[in-house]
């Protein structure tokens, strides 16, 4: 049942992934994108993380997707472009070498680091097992507003540094403002 | 069935990252070069809540909490310079951003 369920949501997530990448509609691939981050939710409550998973869909398929549609919309490119088109001599294609070695590095590194990871986590005591399942969110409270109090302290600065910024970036200059 | 093993999630993980890393390299629409930092940044997420289950450490999911604040900060920020670049332009390309040189 949680094979299936993992298949599922990594097809998901992968054919969301390669929809952002190829559609040439930007409406389109923000719409991939959501498919991909509901496969990412799945995966999230699969791996009993359940607060992230809901926060996951709230925050991402909710706020920020529907912040780029905004800008789609405003900017008025919600029109296809012509990818046939390279922009540069051999883009494309150093794109997927760099692709394809990254990749490789990763699995390759995932796969060495599977044996010291299960000796590391033999050797963990299990004080922390209750922190998956209902418990969840209190955990994750705890820690979040406890031992990483400052950097949640530090996040909401930079949220409102993100969001005077942006204010001051987007509005429109007036005759009467620059007085 | 067999559940599947920290190192699957870890190699989906490995497999959305190269595929946003290919979408940011060879794309050259800003939003669309956006949307693929947006994949890389949820495969990361990924490997962190895997690996807090493998490790049964509870940071990892804190990681990832904040994370997505940051992710939300960074994509304000960015389709707010994009907004304001762009506003008079038909087309929309990434070689526009050079006129950010002043």
């Amino acid at each position: 049942m949680q094979l299936i369920v993992f298949v599922v949501a990594s097809a998901m997530m992968l054919v969301g992934a390669v929809g952002v990448v190829t559609r040439r509609n930007p409406v389109h691939a923000a719409l991939s994108l959501v498919l991909t981050l509901f496969g990412v939710a799945v995966h999230f409550v699969s791996l009993e993380a359940y607060f992230l998973a809901a926060v996951q869909v709230i925050v991402y398929a909710g706020a920020i997707v529907v912040l780029f549609l905004f800008v789609i919309m405003l900017l008025g490119v919600d029109k296809a472009e012509d990818l046939r088109t390279e922009p540069l001599v051999a883009q494309r294609w150093l794109a997927g070498v760099a692709a394809l070695g990254m990749l490789g590095l990763l699995v390759v590194a995932a796969a060495r680091g599977a044996d010291v990871l299960r000796t590391r986590s033999e050797g963990l005591d299990t004080a922390l097992e209750g922190a998956f399942g209902d418990a969840n969110i209190q955990q994750l409270a705890r820690s979040a507003f406890g031992d990483y109090v400052v950097a949640f302290e530090l996040t909401s600065v930079l949220l409102v540094v993100a969001v005077v910024g942006t204010v001051m970036l987007a509005r429109k200059r007036t005759a009467a403002a620059e007085a | 069935m067999p559940a599947p093993t920290t190192l699957s999630y870890l190699v989906v993980a490995a497999l959305l990252f190269a595929i946003g890393a290919f979408g940011v390299m060879a794309r050259r629409n800003p939003l669309i070069m956006f949307m693929c930092i947006e994949l890389m940044l949820n495969a990361v997420n990924l490997s962190f809540v895997a690996l807090a289950r493998e490790l049964t450490d509870i940071g990892g999911q804190s990681i990832v909490f904040f994370v997505l604040v940051v992710a939300a900060a960074e994509v304000v920020v960015g389709l707010g310079i994009i907004v304001s670049v762009m506003r008079n332009r038909s087309s929309l390309t990434a070689d526009d951003l050079a006129e950010l040189k002043g």
